[in-house]
């Protein structure tokens, strides 16, 4: 229990940091194309021995890198090809788990079993959050520039393209440790209703982090707890707490929320 | 003489499309040129070239004798968006944009010195928006938006800058404001390309125009391009009746 409460907290604080960005960037489909397209490389990687993440990151990342270059290609607009992609892997990773002799629960990753992590994805997860956190900490400003005006970043000489994938990458990473307490079909809840939820109580992006960062601990705490004592699922008790905030915030915040905002 | 753009016969497409073929411009040091030309004619493709976000298929740029990549590494290049090309709402303060005009001469990490913090503030003060320098920017009007974006090409100290449509939907004081400011960065040799589709505004302070339909149409003095067919060939044949009024 109180392992769980820990693991989530940890992998809420940084989906939920990595949330702003996803919902300035307007990334949310994104997020939801990656944490599908991620279920192949798991399967493959349980498969073959080797630390799932390894699978689910490259798994991540090329899935994103077909739908660039499906975009590219072809007269097909950017949310059907999104759509496309992602469903196509995720199909196939239905499929590998159903071919591949393992112990896999599917169920589990798909909605996820934080009550019931092992040690090695503990430790595997702490060293993701790590290597998610510090990247975005080092190019919290560029990222920031490049979410804002991506055509200012260019003219100053900042390699956009290194941005947008280095974003992308830390998507699927977060998308792996979000893995492992909501599963594939929640994880994008946590990578995008954190940062919306703050979004509506500030303008000012540091305050945004912070309060996407606390709403998400707080959710994941709460959900955890709630579904410890209430006997129901950890990923939607989470899911949905982080969602009541969301409709506070949506409902109450100070400026930019529905009932408070000065009639115009 | 400086020569700070230089486009050589430029070709760009996109998919088989051409959007601009065999376009050249020579634009030299304090000299503010206006781009005239219709919707798709081309000038926001020039924009994207010169500021390396698609690259031509043909012909070549130098900016300050540098090839592009290399002009924005010097911060050489600054470019002044469209208000509708913007997200208003994101959660950034104007001493936050202005700032990142800075970011080209920071470090990785880009921590500002004092030295920056000082060209943002005079920068601020040059467009008159010291006071809001903590305003968020979804709290700003149209007009100290497109002063906030100015600011930032200031701070950057750019030799190029490129505006985009800088005179839509902004207030009379930010437009005069402005055209002091344009004329000021000239005479610090700066070089300025505008977009616009408000000839009057052309007339006013533009020492050169060019007039773009796919190709460049015309390019010169003021007084010589706006003739009323160059006019008409740049904005597709509309009848004469419209231009007239526009024209000298």
């Amino acid at each position: 229990m109180v392992r769980a409460l820990m693991i989530s907290a940890l992998v809420g604080g940084v989906c939920g940091l990595l949330s702003c960005y996803m919902t300035l960037k307007g990334w949310a489909l994104m997020g939801d194309a990656v944490s599908h397209a991620v279920l192949p490389g798991v399967v493959l990687a349980y498969a073959l021995g080797l630390p799932f993440s390894l699978g689910a990151f490259v798994f991540g990342v090329g899935s994103v890198a077909t739908i660039g270059f499906v975009k590219q290609k072809s007269r097909i607009k950017e949310d059907t090809v999104i759509g496309l992609v992602f469903t196509g892997f995720f199909a196939l990773g239905l499929v590998l788990v159903s071919k591949t002799r393992s112990n896999i629960d599917l169920t589990q990753i798909l909605f996820g079993n934080v009550l019931g992590i092992s040690a090695a994805d503990i430790q595997q997860t702490w060293m993701i959050c790590f290597v998610v956190v510090a990247l975005l900490l080092l190019f919290r400003r560029d990222l920031l520039l490049f979410c804002f005006d991506p055509t200012h970043a260019r003219s100053i000489g900042i390699n956009t393209g290194l941005l947008h994938y280095l974003l992308l990458s830390v998507l699927s990473l977060a998308a792996v440790a979000g893995l492992q307490t909501v599963g594939i079909i929640l994880v994008v809840a946590m990578l995008v209703t954190p940062g919306a939820t703050a979004y509506l109580l500030t303008d000012r992006f540091d305050r945004m982090t912070w309060l996407a960062i606390g709403s998400s601990v707080l959710s994941s705490l709460l959900g955890v707890y709630l579904s410890y004592w209430t006997d129901s699922s950890t990923a939607g008790c989470i899911v949905l707490v982080q969602t009541g905030l969301f409709l506070l915030a949506f409902l109450l915040a100070p400026r930019h929320g529905i009932l408070c905002r000065p009639s115009s | 003489m400086t020569i700070r753009i230089a486009a050589e016969q430029l070709c760009v497409d996109y998919n088989g499309s051409v959007a601009l073929y065999d376009a050249s411009l020579t634009l030299p040091a304090g000299c503010i040129c206006g781009m005239v030309g219709m919707n798709g004619a081309g000038k926001s493709t020039l924009f994207k070239a010169l500021t390396g976000f698609v690259r031509p298929s043909r012909g070549r740029i130098r900016i300050n004798g540098l090839k592009v990549a290399e002009a924005q590494r010097e911060q050489a290049v600054a470019y002044v968006p469209q208000s509708e090309g913007i997200d208003c709402d994101f959660p950034v303060s104007v001493w936050d944009v202005v700032m990142m005009g800075r970011y080209g001469s920071m470090n990785l990490l880009r921590i500002p010195r004092q030295s920056d913090r000082l060209a943002v503030r005079n920068a601020l003060e040059r467009v008159e928006l010291l006071d809001l320098r903590d305003r968020p920017l979804s709290a700003l009007s149209g007009g100290q938006r497109k002063r906030a974006f100015l600011a930032r090409a200031i701070a950057q100290r750019a030799s190029v800058l490129l505006l985009d449509e800088p005179f839509n939907g902004v207030d009379v004081r930010t437009e005069k404001l402005m055209a002091e400011l344009f004329l000021q960065l000239r005479s610090q040799s700066c070089s300025i390309l505008i977009s616009t589709h408000d000839l009057s505004h052309v007339r006013e302070f533009c020492d050169v125009v060019v007039l773009i339909n796919k190709t460049v149409l015309a390019y010169g003095e003021t007084s010589e391009v706006f003739t009323p067919e160059n006019l008409s060939q740049a904005f597709g044949g509309l009848p004469p009746d419209v231009l007239r009024g526009q024209t000298p």
